[in-house]
């Protein structure tokens, strides 16, 4: 009984970790290449799940929504790039978390007076609703099933494009060295705005297929925002292997850790106090995870540095 | 030429009269207000401290503001349940002596500080400010869920704390006290940015490599910077919990992080009242824009990407030119 409510919880686990993979990897995306902090992306992942709950609300297809969802965080993403951020890149870190610091109060707000302070509610399409039989007798919801695989399918993708194609050689040319590639008759500043808008795309996707598990509501971007701080830290700032790795790390680690952690107390104290004391170390056992990671390698797992 | 000092005179004079003013006037809500930017100017001068002198962007100063918050209701919370600090090994009653929580509050912060800044300080850059802002939400959630203070609900002390000779529970004496802390802090940290240890602060700012070179580790120098700013955010906190009489997990959470980050920089990054100027012009803001809109929020984020954009150096800098060069 126990160790199945254990791979369950692994599968939760591992489904979390590749949503916060789509967050990580477009903030790592952006460090790496423009070197900037993006405080913002956040609200992207915002801006995604309500034009996922908003479309799918007006149409009735989630997969409308699922589209939308896309254009409307990349729309946004290009839009913001090229408004403010590019402005940006030449400035210290301290401009930066101010100026993305101020566009979350804009993006939140902005978002609040359009669709108002009450959450929207987004339904897991009828395909996908429902639990599966794994074999071992596991039921699994279908819907999370799924969003490992989309993340999976992503990560793969990801490495594709940045390892495959032409587009991804730019993009880590430009990691190397921007003068070189701009001299070398690469428009920079466009391939900034292509970079910015994917990352802004693989937020407002994770925003999407998350919306439909929880309540689609303002703020819910800031939360995902500092996990997937805490993967890119572990996994090392630029590095998109690092930024998967780090991000199931950090999945299974806080699933993992709020089931285990009451249970193992458990047997040394009362249950309500292992409960309580369970849940309160749980919630912190990320951040010591990252901070064994720092005090092992100042870098992270597959930092440069 | 020196227009700072003077700007920094009547800043110092005008947070002092508008209070007076109002007390004359018998406007108890101006005086609570000036109170709050005493109060925010100071967990700003703490941050000052690391991320002006010392150039570490911390954005998890939040953790020392609610510590000290939390210091205060820890202390606070048994008076007034007739209960007992800790029972055990020995017995030790709760206080509602403000210099006693004080003490409580900065040693508390400084410790965090201590052991936040012995693991952060390995890195550096973005690492940095990530880090930090990580420790701070580690915090905040351990607040949420931990249940013995309030949890998510945070704690209410009902009555202010004391101060002898004084009554805390009037306005302008509160006041009084908040503005007190504020000038002898910042004439501490005057004091400090031009001795030996300030100076050698300012070295690792500028060029790290060559204060290394002449015999001085910068990784001692910045934790000794961020324990001080730390403890100093902490006492504000512990204030300003006394000023609400109450204190929740929201105290800890990163929007205060960036907020105090705010004060400092609208103010001016490294100048002596620039988180005086930062939080008086944030409070007059969220007052003023308050009563315009409801999405308040949305006006002063276009404002501060204004500021960041297009007037660097903040309030400070605007008004009394570019810092002196030195060297």
């Amino acid at each position: 009984m126990t160790a199945m409510l254990l791979i369950e919880q692994a599968l939760n686990g591992l489904q979390y970790g590749v949503m916060l993979f789509l967050m990580a990897a477009g903030l790592t995306l952006v460090f790496g290449v423009m070197g900037l902090i993006n405080l913002a992306h956040g609200s992207l992942f915002m801006v995604g799940a309500f034009a996922c709950a908003a479309v799918a609300g007006a149409t009735g297809s989630f997969w409308l929504g699922l589209a939308a969802s896309l254009a409307a965080a990349a729309a946004a993403g290009a839009i913001v790039e090229m408004t403010v951020i590019r402005r940006l890149y030449a400035r210290d870190h301290l401009d930066q978390v101010l100026a993305t610091f101020a566009l979350i109060l804009v993006f939140s707000e902005g978002t609040r007076w359009a669709f108002g302070s009450f959450p929207l509610y987004l339904d897991i399409p009828a395909a996908l609703a429902g639990p599966v039989t794994l074999p071992g007798g596991l039921e699994y919801p279908l819907y999370r099933l799924v969003l490992i695989g989309v993340g999976l399918g992503v990560a793969a993708g990801l490495f594709w494009l940045i390892g495959r194609t032409r587009l991804g050689i730019r993009i880590r040319a430009g990691e190397a060295d921007r003068e070189m590639i701009a001299a070398l008759g690469v428009d920079i500043s466009r391939l900034y705005t292509i970079v910015f808008a994917l990352g802004a795309a693989l937020a407002g996707l994770a925003g999407a297929l998350v919306g439909a598990l929880q309540s689609v509501q303002v703020g819910m971007g800031e939360p995902v925002l500092i996990l997937a701080f805490v993967v890119i830290v572990i996994g090392g700032i630029g590095s998109i292997k690092g930024a998967l790795v780090g991000a199931i790390l950090v999945g299974m680690t806080d699933t993992l850790g709020r089931f285990v952690l009451p249970l193992a107390l458990g047997t040394v104290m009362s249950r309500s106090d292992a409960g309580a004391i369970g849940a309160a170390l749980a919630s912190m056992l990320i951040y010591i995870l990252m901070a064994v990671v720092l005090v092992l390698r100042p870098g992270g797992l597959y930092g440069r540095a | 030429m020196r227009r700072e000092p003077l700007l920094n005179g009547v800043l110092a004079l005008a947070l002092l009269a508008v209070p007076l003013a109002a007390w004359a006037l018998d406007e108890p809500f101006v005086i609570t207000l000036a109170t709050k930017v005493a109060i925010l100017a100071l967990a700003g001068a703490g941050l000052n401290i690391a991320l002006g002198y010392g150039g570490l962007v911390s954005l998890g100063h939040a953790a020392f503001f609610g510590i000290g918050g939390y210091a205060m209701a820890v202390l606070a919370a048994p008076v007034q349940n007739f209960d007992l600090l800790m029972s055990w090994p020995f017995e030790v009653p709760g206080t509602k002596s403000m210099p006693l929580i004080w003490l409580a509050a900065m040693s508390a912060g400084a410790l965090a500080a201590l052991v936040i800044g012995a693991l952060s300080l390995r890195t550096a850059g973005v690492y940095f400010i990530m880090i930090t802002l990580a420790f701070g939400q580690m915090l905040y959630y351990f607040a949420i869920s931990w249940p013995a203070y309030g949890g998510e609900d945070g704690i209410s002390i009902y009555v202010r704390n004391g101060f002898a000779g004084l009554n805390t529970l009037d306005p302008i004496q509160f006041f009084a006290l908040a503005y007190g802390l504020l000038m002898a802090v910042l004439a501490l940290t005057h004091m400090m940015v031009r001795a030996r240890f300030g100076l050698a602060l300012a070295g690792a700012r500028q060029n790290p490599g060559r204060l290394a070179a002449l015999g001085i580790r910068p990784f001692s120098l910045h934790l000794s910077a961020f324990v001080i700013s730390g403890a100093i955010t902490a006492l504000a906190g512990a204030l300003y919990a006394d000023l609400n009489r109450f204190v929740s997990p929201s105290m800890l959470s990163w929007q205060t992080s960036g907020e105090i980050m705010v004060f400092v920089i609208l103010g001016g990054v490294g100048r002596l009242f620039g988180p005086v100027a930062g939080a008086a012009l944030f409070i007059l803001l969220e007052h003023w824009l308050g009563g315009v809109s409801d999405y308040w929020k949305l006006f002063l984020g276009l404002i501060l990407l204004g500021i960041v954009l297009f007037a660097r150096g903040g309030l400070i800098g605007t008004l009394a030119g570019r810092e002196d060069a030195h060297d």
